[in-house]
């Protein structure tokens, strides 16, 4: 701050805090709602302080879903594991790949190398939704609606990894791959024993913004996934609010809400060093 | 810019780039070509054969009164969410970038939901403002305002430009942030000697240092409202009342899945394509001036 004066110096504060207000409110109510009756929703306005149903609501949600006379229930922690296979799925695999085509691109010269890399770069921008009927259709043809490998693989085809980690390649010194040709170091072994090691928070920041984007993915398994048992939390949660509103059971809803949240909130806040580093990077 | 020294050989690097080709090819590039070659067919009612129609299933499109009202849904839509959700992360990020200790506790507090998903975030500001038992539409009819968003278009429209925009804050403030804190202080410093106000220095230096970023984050958030935001739409509104929040991208689902209704569907993701083509070519541009300076 260049000057100093007392009443700025609270004003600044003052706008942070209401626009932290703003951003915490509706989770906050969310919680609120997570742990009391059904009684204490359907007749409002709600309290502002957390009730006493809290591990009633929360056991319910995890291993029964709602209760008689509320719809299906769907017992959330198989959705929740099925987010994890799926987050984690897409995450490993579009590093390593990514890793991989990198390498190649930076490390050597071959045919076509220029048509490659343009190749995998027009798919850099171009989100699954545009073309979601055709990839319905291939996913459906190999067989592979309701399983892990077709919510997984359609979502790794995406260039922005491979991006980041062919621009971080760029900035380590040639001298490195000079010393490693020198020593008869074979490629991969330069690969694995150099590069992914210097490379490592690069990987991390990456690991932060690819699970986050794999454990919010919505539109894909809502079309993929029929049976119940491989339907993801984020997805599903819409089908536990029944239209004509009056018949969800609210707790267990916003309780399943709050269980689809804590996961990619925790991890951006435990690496919140490489989430921002990542965010910043990544979507240059 | 291109490395001097590399490794030799061909068929190491091809098999290290095939496993992203494969992908990329059954995945992307099919699923496209697929998506044009369909947008100029027509299926006829039965599903039995298909006819070719040529550039039919465009002109159709670009004279159908409600693909044409989803267009115009989707720039109001995204140009709503993208000029709403900057101008609060930019009021934030200038708000944190003032003070001198304790920037860092509230870029924790207002990045975390970044990690909400849209659905979710859809989930819960529905809560707030559901017809019955939403605490906001409760106050509101205390206050003699009838809110009911699943009868009322622009009560719909306004409610998933909300959550969308709420959602998106945390993007832009912390890349408005980082561009703050890369304004050296000896420029702000000068100018305040020079007896210029916070809002003139503010006005004259750090807004037109921000261009080149706030330039990026438009075309982020307009590529964010075009598709990210799905889920938001279609656990509030599902493109109701009468289609009036139904953006292109929904359009595409609802046609294609909803109503079968394929040669239509397939020219719409086709007009898709091309219009995020132009925001990545634009992009692109972007990116290259940058690596250049």
């Amino acid at each position: 701050m260049v000057e100093k004066k007392r009443t700025g110096y609270w004003l600044t504060h003052l706008g942070l805090i209401l626009g932290v207000l703003f951003i915490f409110f509706p989770v906050w109510l969310t919680f609120v709602a997570s742990t009391v009756t059904q009684d204490a929703i359907i007749y409002p306005p709600l309290p502002m302080l957390p009730g006493t149903e809290f591990f009633e609501n929360y056991a319910n949600a995890l291993f029964r879903g709602s209760p008689e006379g509320y719809g299906a229930k769907v017992p959330v922690i198989k959705m929740m594991m099925n987010s994890a296979i799926m987050a984690i799925g897409i995450t490993v695999g579009k590093i390593i790949i990514s890793l991989l085509s990198a390498f190649a691109f930076v490390y050597f010269r071959f045919p076509f190398r220029n048509l490659c890399f343009w190749l995998i770069f027009i798919t850099l921008m171009l989100p699954v939704e545009v073309r979601i009927v055709p990839t319905y259709e291939v996913v459906a043809n190999l067989n592979l609606l309701n399983s892990y490998t077709g919510l997984i693989f359609p979502l790794i085809a995406s260039a922005t990894a491979t991006f980041l980690f062919r621009q971080f390649f760029m900035t380590i010194p040639d001298e490195m791959v000079e010393a490693a040709r020198m020593d008869g170091c074979s490629p991969m072994r330069f690969f694995f024993d150099i590069l992914v090691p210097i490379s490592k928070t690069n990987i991390a920041a990456l690991f932060v913004i690819l699970f986050i984007f794999g454990w919010n993915q919505y539109l894909w398994p809502l079309l993929m996934t029929t049976d119940p048992d491989m339907r993801t939390i984020v997805m599903a949660i819409d089908s536990m609010i029944p239209t004509g509103d009056d018949y969800a059971h609210w707790p267990t809803v916003m309780a399943t809400a709050m269980l689809a949240m804590v996961p990619p909130v925790i991890v951006v806040i435990s690496m919140q060093k490489f989430f921002v580093k990542g965010l910043l990077e990544s979507d240059k | 810019m291109e490395k001097r020294v590399f490794f030799k050989g061909w068929w190491l690097p091809a098999l290290l780039v095939a496993p992203q080709l494969l992908i990329s090819f059954v995945f992307f590039f099919y699923p496209s070509g697929q998506a044009i070659w369909n947008s100029l067919f027509l299926p006829d009612p039965f599903g039995l054969k298909t006819e070719f129609v040529g550039l039919d299933n465009f002109r159709f499109l670009l004279s159908d009164p409600y693909y044409l009202a989803s267009f115009k849904t989707t720039i109001i839509f995204s140009t709503a969410v993208s000029v709403s959700s900057m101008a609060l992360g930019l009021y934030l990020a200038a708000l944190a970038d003032r003070l001198i200790k304790g920037a860092g506790v509230y870029q924790t507090l207002l990045i975390w939901p970044y990690a909400i998903a849209p659905a979710i975030a859809g989930v819960l500001w529905l809560f707030m403002f559901n017809g019955n038992i939403g605490l906001a539409s409760y106050y509101l009819k205390a206050l003699g305002y009838e809110w009911n968003h699943t009868l009322k278009g622009d009560q719909a429209m306004f409610l998933v430009i909300l959550a969308s925009s709420w959602g998106r804050i945390s993007y832009n403030f912390l890349f408005f942030l980082a561009g703050l804190q890369a304004i050296p202080k000896s420029i702000i410093e000068a100018a305040a000697i020079d007896g210029a106000s916070f809002w003139k220095r503010f006005g004259s230096i750090v807004i037109p240092l921000l261009s080149p970023i706030t330039f990026f984050l438009l075309v982020v958030n307009i590529v964010y409202a075009f598709f990210d935001t799905f889920g938001v739409i279609h656990t509030i509104t599902s493109g109701g009342p009468e289609q009036s929040t139904t953006i292109l991208v929904y359009k595409v689902f609802s046609d294609g899945f909803v109503s079968q209704d394929l040669g239509s569907s397939a020219a719409q993701s086709v007009i898709l394509l091309v219009l995020v083509g132009i925001l990545t070519v634009i992009q692109f541009k972007y990116i290259e001036r940058k690596v250049h300076y």
